[in-house]
């Protein structure tokens, strides 16, 4: 069955339809996300002390700068096929997943400091908030990670097929990637810095 | 969005720069941390850097700067759902549910069905 709009633009939108998808997708993360930053002022505004320090900037500093690290590569990843350089695509595109990988390593020895000194999620409000926030965020991390691995393996032969279509692809696996940094781009300074 | 390979080779050396403005970004965020300002000058510093670093990855990495009517409409919907949904807080405030009533002249009793 031969999929329609996959490449070319419907003539009412002007959009592919997996461009509008994906944006109606990030619409609703956006609405996700909010009603958790939501909850967040409600149990800020609330509480009579909120702790200051508990989380280590540094760490958190270096994965802000990994996830925009990794933004650029993937945005190069998704130039480099509309260049047509196949070779530069697939540097750009392991390059950020590794860099991924390196964010979740680093919030694996975050989370294993504080549960170490029993700092888990049941011990106040702030660390509550702070692992559901964080620990959704990293879910959609992974998620990138699997899209990103499946154009990287057995989803990498439709570029030989239809280089149109897997260059859109890709640009739609580009937009989620660049939403994650944005959210992180506002946790980093709401969790770790006020 | 530009599909011919000489515009995009332009716009690549913008997005080296975004990279670049980002990352001077994030060290003032984490710089300005330690002026240790007073709480609301502090969230207002923090997320005015926030928002002008999440300005330029929608518009220049996500291409927000030149798409399509569609995507615009689509994104102003949500932020008007964003920005009721950030309100929802001010609603704890007002609501008075819970607190004893002050009328003049006379005690209110809740009868309690």
């Amino acid at each position: 069955m031969n999929i329609p709009y996959t490449v070319e633009e419907r003539p009412d939108t002007g959009l592919a339809n997996g461009k509008l998808g994906i944006w109606l997708f990030l619409a609703s993360e956006v609405m996700l996300f909010g009603a958790l930053f939501s909850t967040y002022i409600i149990l800020r505004v609330g509480a009579v002390e909120w702790p200051h320090g508990e989380l280590n900037i540094t760490l958190g500093a270096i994965n802000t700068v990994i996830l925009i690290s990794s933004s650029v590569t993937m945005v190069m990843a998704w130039a480099s096929l509309k260049m047509n350089d196949w070779g530069k695509h697939r540097l750009y595109l392991v390059l950020t997943w590794v860099l991924a990988l390196v964010f979740l390593i680093n919030k694996y020895f975050e989370y294993s400091a504080h549960l170490a000194t029993g700092e888990g999620p049941w011990r106040s409000t702030f660390l509550a908030i702070y692992f559901t926030l964080t620990g959704l965020h990293g879910l959609h991390i992974i998620g990138g990670m699997v899209v990103m691995g499946y154009f990287l393996g057995p989803g990498a032969k439709m570029w030989k097929q239809n280089p149109e279509q897997f260059t859109n692809r890709i640009e739609y696996t580009g937009l989620y990637w660049h939403f994650v940094d944005l959210v992180w781009i506002f946790l980093f300074p709401v969790l770790y810095l006020l | 969005m530009h599909s011919d390979p000489v515009a995009i080779k332009k716009s690549v050396r913008g997005y080296l720069m975004i990279g670049a403005a980002l990352l001077v970004f994030t060290g003032i965020t984490v710089a300005a941390n330690r002026f240790h300002f007073v709480v609301p000058v502090a969230i207002t510093i923090a997320l005015v850097i926030a928002a002008t670093k999440g300005s330029m990855v929608a518009s220049v990495f996500m291409h927000l700067n030149h798409e399509k009517g569609w995507i615009y409409g689509a994104l102003l919907l949500t932020v008007i759902f964003f920005i009721v949904l950030m309100f929802v807080p001010l609603l704890t405030t007002l609501d008075h549910i819970g607190t004893p009533l002050n009328v003049p002249g006379g005690s209110v009793e809740h009868t309690g069905h």
